[in-house]
């Protein structure tokens, strides 16, 4: 253990309660642009969990991946689909979120025993620390290698998954005048295919 | 039995956190009105299992650390997931120009 064990209570206190909170605040305030921050937030305080636990790579990408990736598209899509529209009521809904609430809670204290209850072995053995790195290579390319590769080729596959259902259709052409349509950085206003018959 | 205060952290500190972690996404998975919130709820519960894999491997599997390669395949896995739902976000807008979730009911009968 490379920080005194006083030191790493204190740390992971401290992480832990960054985390719940945040989590509960990405969950409960109403403005969705300091739910994504929150969510930023919350990320880089599992990173630092993780270097807790002896695990300095996983930590950075963790960071690289999650704060630097996700959180930022997920920022990109608010801005991208930024409206304000004054969400319908829908009858029952307190009655809905005191439900899940409970089953949620339901969930919560099964897990809690689950943790509690169960003999682990620990301590197991020593932790590598600094060599994780190192297992980690030797594990992708020896006994995970397959799982690997499978995931060099899903990353292939979202990529232009999401290419494809993005993207404006640019070659698509203006039907009354034969003319090339949808070619500006603007995107113009079109109509709706799928709007509901009822506002109609 | 005295309830003493441990010196270092325990496993089920961590598990206890994730478990805080994950209660906490799944509630928001379910009551999000806005879709960018269910989806970064499902971040929170991949986190929850990322952290849970994490402290396994090094209380319980120190010297070959399955959990945290299992951890870099959940990331990359969470990864494609964000973008793959945001891109179907993105279309599902422009097509119905909402993004409340009790309106997209084009697979309901």
């Amino acid at each position: 253990m490379s920080i005194a064990s006083s030191t790493q209570l204190i740390c992971f206190t401290v992480l832990s309660a960054v985390v719940a909170i945040g989590a509960l605040g990405v969950v409960l305030l109403p403005n969705i642009v300091y739910s994504a921050f929150l969510l930023g937030g919350v990320f880089l305080s599992v990173a630092g969990l993780y270097l807790l636990l002896n695990a300095s790579f996983v930590a950075a990408a963790q960071v690289l991946v999650y704060v630097g990736a996700v959180n930022v598209l997920i920022l990109f899509a608010i801005m991208l689909v930024n409206k304000k529209e004054d969400l319908s009521a829908i009858p029952g809904l307190g009655l809905r979120r005191l439900l899940s609430g409970g089953v949620c809670a339901g969930l919560f204290a099964l897990l809690l025993r689950v943790a509690f209850t169960t003999h682990w072995a620990t301590p197991g053995p020593e932790p590598v620390g600094e060599e994780a790195t190192l297992r980690i290579g030797e594990h992708l390319f020896s006994d995970y290698l397959l799982p690997f590769e499978l995931a060099s080729v899903l990353l292939l596959m979202a990529m232009i998954g999401a290419i494809v259902l993005a993207r404006r259709d640019v070659l698509a052409a203006d039907i009354a005048t034969g003319e090339p349509a949808d070619q500006g950085l603007i995107e113009k206003s079109r109509t709706p295919l799928l709007l509901e018959k009822t506002n109609a | 039995m005295t309830l003493a205060l441990p010196t270092t952290v325990p496993l089920q500190a961590y598990l206890a956190l994730a478990a805080v972690l994950f209660c906490t996404g799944v509630w928001g998975l379910i009551n999000s009105r806005n879709a960018v919130r269910v989806l970064m709820s499902i971040e929170l519960m991949l986190n929850a299992v990322n952290i849970n894999l994490m402290a396994f491997s090094s209380y319980l599997d120190g010297q070959l650390i399955r959990g945290q390669v299992f951890t870099i395949f959940v990331i990359t896995v969470a990864a494609a997931e964000a973008a793959v739902g945001l891109a179907i976000l993105l279309s599902l807008y422009r097509n119905r120009e909402t993004v409340d979730m009790e309106r997209f009911n084009l697979l309901r009968w």
